[in-house]
């Protein structure tokens, strides 16, 4: 799968858990850019897209994605 | 149900009509998720849920500490979620001598977290029972080691039940059977616990909202009261009027062992005190030819309390139980295999619950099992007699239609009433009525059986139950009225309920004239009443004005002295 198509799997995700659908993704946004998306919600989104991709992220991986750009990439080894 | 996405959109509704409630949790984990999800879910069931949540970890401190702000908060209701992975924690620090009495230990401070918070708040506690961690040290072998975890951790489960059985205001959430219906991979996610000290996945936490809400909608008088059966492919399997007595399926031998289990389940329920009725699309003789020939029915006749088989439209005929029971649709469960009759009785009649039963009739109790449909915060002998005494109500109807004069009927009836004031064998009964009245009941006070017991050693109270018996059968206790001394002069009617069995029996009458002179003999002047409109007690608006009662503000008051006695035709026992 192509990192693009992910990312807009990966949008439709963030619309539906954050409830709001003027959210807008780069490969670098970063939690920072998204009143919504706090600690909490992030855990929520990481379930979110786990399911929506049949994976799991490791804990570690987790924590280590400084934007959405290394959290796409993360799945896309996952899912290739 | 809902995922926890769905839930937390409710957050965004109005919740400005639903009756508010203050909840406090506390938590050894991570809570903020299920404080949101436990709000989502009180919004479905009716109820603005004010969640107050303690932080992380503090459950001694603000139990312990009368300056606390979970005393500031004054909630209702606590909910304590001390999770199985910190009890594992604890256990590992133990030195191996003491790991033996993990159980005891902790059971001794749960009941000492009950009796502070009682003393201090006098709230409802929920406390959430532990899921099941094997920690694999011991293999199997740890059945027999009383020093192994899961050995301390199931007889603290079983502890728990133990003291719940015994203990007022305090309540079990069985999270442990949630994560025995959708198994510990799905109940416990290790990278979200890793990274957010939630115990819950997001799986789970609608769930453990929906199981904990049911409680607190119990206790708030909402619950099933009854269940409406479909009989052909729902309580056997087969059509009896095609297949005939032989063919139909029952019994221990293939899809027939669904049916008969499915049919024990209803016999449970009905021993419980759920009224189990019959809606059939059937020639009533041939519908009724199983229950009474069938060497594998477990049901019987007398096991029903309205028989309906006819060819008419099946959400008519349920309005016509509905009016013979006297119960609102929203406490019916109504149970068909046919899609098709599901959707017409849905349609017409929203409040009442349809179960979306599974195609194959080998899964309808495991499907079932998982909706806890029948949540209760109480138990009495008289439930297991509900059956006999709504077929007795039925034979009445019948009597009354003979009659063409009210008095000469309501004489025929013979009726007595015991008016006792509560004591140690009724309360449970009181509390009952008092969560069950919805109808009749002037300001819908809940009481559980702690509460009634409080009342009694007030001082501040004169209380009163009632029973009707007449000529057809026992009601058994059917009205309750609470009696508050506000001053020297008046006696305030705190709680005024009656069960819809025994409406237009001249039962007011007989109330009022007990409890006048009541007043009149302790000296007291004037009785006021007050009625606080709920979405059902519409029944009851007039009631006052209707005894005679004049309005005063808000309130109602009889002049107790100048009574004189109403006509009734009930007598004292």
């Amino acid at each position: 799968m192509e990192k693009n198509e992910i990312l807009n799997q990966v949008l439709s995700v963030f619309h539906d858990v954050l409830d709001n659908e003027d959210i807008v993704l780069t490969y670098e946004t970063t939690a920072n850019d998204i009143e919504e998306w706090d600690s909490l919600s992030h855990i929520q989104l990481v379930v979110a897209i786990e399911k929506k991709f049949k994976l799991r992220f490791t804990s570690k991986e987790i924590q280590s994605w400084k934007n959405v750009g290394e959290m796409l990439d993360c799945i896309k080894e996952k899912v290739a | 149900m809902k995922d926890f996405s769905a839930l937390k959109k409710n957050l965004k509704k109005d919740f400005s009509s639903l009756k508010k409630i203050k909840v406090a949790i506390l938590g050894d984990s991570a809570t903020q998720f299920l404080c949101q999800a436990l709000r989502g879910e009180g919004y479905d069931k009716g109820f603005d849920l004010q969640v107050w949540e303690a932080d992380f970890n503090q459950i001694e401190r603000q139990v312990f500490d009368p300056t606390s702000e979970l005393y500031e908060f004054a909630p209702q209701v606590v909910i304590l979620f001390q999770s199985a992975h910190k009890l594992l924690g604890k256990y590992n620090k133990l030195k191996p001598d003491a790991q033996g009495s993990l159980a005891f230990q902790e059971l001794s401070a749960i009941e000492s977290f009950q009796a502070t918070l009682q003393s201090a708040l006098y709230c409802k506690t929920i406390y959430f029972n532990y899921t099941e961690i094997d920690d694999a040290v011991f293999g199997n072998y740890a059945n027999k080691i009383e020093a192994s975890f899961l050995y301390q951790l199931r007889k603290l489960n079983f502890g728990l039940m133990e003291f719940a059985a015994k203990t007022g205001n305090f309540y079990v959430s069985d999270i442990s059977s949630i994560q025995n219906e959708i198994g510990k991979a799905n109940f416990f996610q290790p990278s979200v616990y890793i990274n957010t000290e939630m115990v819950l996945s997001i799986e789970a936490i609608p769930k453990v909202a929906a199981k904990t809400v049911a409680i607190i909608s119990a206790i708030n008088g909402n619950f099933k009261k009854c269940v409406i059966l479909d009989l052909d492919n729902t309580t056997w399997g087969g059509i009896i009027g095609d297949d005939g007595l032989e063919n139909i399926q029952l019994g221990t031998l293939g899809i027939g062992k669904s049916f008969t289990e499915f049919q024990y389940w209803i016999k449970k329920l009905k021993n419980r005190g759920i009224i189990v009725a019959v809606c059939s699309k059937n020639t009533e003789s041939v519908a009724k030819e199983p229950f009474e020939k069938h060497p594998d029915m477990v049901l019987n006749l007398e096991d029903i309390a309205v028989f309906i088989a006819n060819w008419e439209n099946k959400a008519d005929n349920i309005r016509q139980i509905q009016s013979i029971l006297n119960i609102g649709f929203d406490s019916m469960v109504f149970l068909d295999d046919n899609p098709f009759e599901r959707n017409i009785v849905r349609e017409n009649i929203p409040q009442i619950c349809v179960p979306e039963l599974p195609e194959d009739p080998a899964e309808y109790l495991e499907y079932l099992y998982t909706l806890n449909l029948f949540e209760t915060v109480s138990y009495s002998n008289e439930d297991a007699e509900r059956t006999k005494q709504y077929q007795v109500e039925a034979q009445r109807a019948t009597l009354q239609q003979k009659f063409t004069n009210e008095d000469d009927f309501l004489k025929s009836l013979d009726m007595i009433s015991v008016v006792e004031s509560f004591n140690k064998f009724n309360t449970p009964r009181v509390a009952q009525l008092s969560q069950r009245s919805n109808q009749f009941n002037l300001r819908t006070v809940r009481f559980t059986e702690a509460d009634i017991e409080q009342l009694g050693v007030s001082g501040a109270h004169f209380t009163f139950s009632f029973t009707l018996e007449d000529k057809f059968g026992n009601n058994g206790m059917i009205c309750v009225v609470i009696l508050e001394k506000e001053d020297a002069d008046t006696l305030f009617i705190n709680t005024w309920l009656m069960s819809c069995r025994v409406l237009k029996r001249g039962m007011e009458h007989f109330v009022l004239n007990t409890i006048a002179s009541h007043a009149k003999e302790q000296g007291y002047k004037i009785l006021k009443g007050e009625h606080i409109p709920t979405a059902k007690n519409e029944m009851v608006k007039d009631h006052y004005k209707n005894l005679g009662f004049e309005q005063s503000g808000e309130h109602w008051v009889l002049d107790a002295v100048g009574y004189e006695n109403k006509k009734c035709f009930i007598t004292i026992k």
